[in-house]
């Protein structure tokens, strides 16, 4: 056993690729019809915007390209909602459901 | 049963249980006072075979259930339970295994990887070793819940660590938090003992100080904000001295059911020490049946069998009137206010009762055995308030 001072918080930016880890599973919950992210114990029920984020999280794009697709789909400015979209994926990270 | 399976299916659907908490068996090789068991326990020879089990699972997956809760007694002295998992990953449900930690191989547990297990919740009794064998009746407990930690996170699953909390260990909560850490464990459950069952005869042993009980809260509190992305915490905490009760189940028959070792589905672990309550049971009448229109379910469900203060509460689809079985455990009928509650009359007592016993040397154990003297511990049980 470790004294577990090498675990750090992982800090969401810009660069960072954001990846769902295997145990946390979004599904789509048919009877109650919604989104849901199935976590150790836990149920989220992500909203729209946040699905759209967490779908696109496959450890191979970036925050930032993940902004550039939704802002493109949502036809708005990227930097209207970087940091919305930073900001959801650290509480993401804080609750381990997120890894970059 | 046919309209439930039919056109009605949709709707069922919408309003079907989120998690099946599974008592796969009774069996368990530890002895913890406060388990949640109840006083009775099932036998292993009446237990749901292996195939009675996966129906069971079919039967969630096919009425909505999202996740499952493996957990006993001890979930893997059941040999099949590599089978029952691999069922549930195959039916789309996420599985969590909660189990005492000391009877795994590694083998086992990457054949539970292989097969699909989600989570592991390792449940420990102290960090004080001698400690945690007294508490559990059971030796060197703490070096192989270590060695299991370690195989868990070797294989990157991720690791909850259940903490019961009581006057004889709340002492070593900051270590207990550190453990965890050191653990690799993303989830800390500091969790309160709940008072029915085994706890509730053993609450003069374990119940700690209001003291105490806040300076837990304060402990977790600011360990929350030290350790925040490293590690979250589900703190469960002492209601005797809440203000408002705990939302029990999330209210009764609102999202979770249990299923006994012998196939008994349950509002919740302990509604059985309600008595006058009808439990169905899965090998006579279909999950989402009874899930629908057992009287057991439709006792407490919703708010129309609320009393006062319950009825004209604002909170009263907030905790849904707290804990059935605490309301009968204290008070006598279940449908009273959960004592635990500032409204309730019986509250003072209970805080009353709370410190007293807090304040006067434990007394020694009840260990949680299968024996036949349970009797003789159920009628203490049920007249509480002579205690």
């Amino acid at each position: 056993m470790g004294d577990g001072a090498d675990r750090r918080r992982v800090i969401i930016e810009r660069g960072s690729v954001p990846n769902l880890p295997r145990y946390v599973k979004l599904r789509h919950d048919k009877g109650r019809d919604r989104w849901v992210l199935l976590a150790p114990e836990r149920i989220l029920t992500p909203n729209a915007v946040a699905v759209d984020v967490v779908r696109r999280c496959d450890g191979k794009r970036s925050v930032e390209a993940i902004a550039c697709e939704l802002a493109e789909e949502y036809d708005a400015a990227v930097e209207d909602i970087i940091a919305d979209i930073i900001e959801m994926l650290q509480d993401l990270a804080d609750k381990g459901y997120i890894r970059a | 049963m046919t309209e439930a399976n039919g056109a009605n299916s949709e709707v069922i659907c919408a309003t079907a249980p989120e998690g099946v908490l599974a008592e796969l068996t009774h069996r368990c090789p530890l002895q913890c006072p406060y388990c949640s068991n109840p006083l009775d326990m099932d036998r292993a020879a009446n237990e749901l075979n292996t195939e009675e089990w996966i129906d069971v699972f079919r039967q969630a997956a096919e009425l909505g259930v999202l996740q499952v809760h493996l957990s006993g007694g001890e979930p893997t002295v059941r040999r099949d339970l590599e089978e029952i998992v691999g069922k549930c990953a195959e039916f789309g449900l996420y599985s969590n295994l909660i189990t005492a930690g000391v009877t795994l191989t590694r083998e086992r547990l990457e054949g539970l990887a292989a097969v699909g297990l989600d989570h592991v919740q390792l449940s420990i009794q102290d960090v004080d070793a001698a400690n945690a064998d007294r508490i559990s009746s059971y030796k060197r407990g703490l070096e192989k819940k270590i060695q299991l930690a370690k195989w868990v996170r070797e294989l990157d699953m991720p690791l909850t660590i259940n903490a019961p909390i009581h006057r004889q260990n709340i002492d070593n909560l900051e270590k207990i938090i550190d453990f965890s850490v050191a653990l690799g464990a993303s989830r800390l459950e500091v969790a309160h003992v709940q008072y029915y069952g085994w706890a509730f005869v053993n609450r003069a042993a374990l119940i700690p100080t209001h003291q105490q009980a806040l300076w837990s809260v304060d402990v977790v509190e600011r360990a929350k904000e030290r350790l925040k992305g490293i590690m979250t915490f589900d703190l469960v905490v002492p209601d005797y001295y809440a203000k408002t009760p705990k939302p029990c189940m999330g209210g009764w028959g609102r999202r979770f059911l249990n299923v006994t070792p012998t196939g008994k589905v349950l509002p919740c672990h302990a509604a059985e020490t309600i008595p006058g309550l009808q439990f169905d049971n899965v090998r006579e009448r279909p999950l989402l049946d009874i899930w629908l229109n057992s009287s057991a379910f439709e006792a407490f469900r919703g708010t129309d069998w609320m009393a006062e203060p319950c009825r004209s509460c604002e909170l009263r689809e907030v905790d849904w009137g707290g804990c059935r079985c605490q309301a009968f455990a204290f008070t006598g009928d279940a449908r009273n206010t959960d004592p635990a509650c500032g409204k309730s009359s019986l509250h003072k007592e209970l805080v009353a009762l709370a410190n007293e016993e807090a304040g006067k040397p434990a007394p020694p154990f009840v260990y949680r055995r299968i024996r036949s003297d349970v009797a003789e511990r159920k009628s203490a049980q049920e007249s509480p308030a002579e205690t």
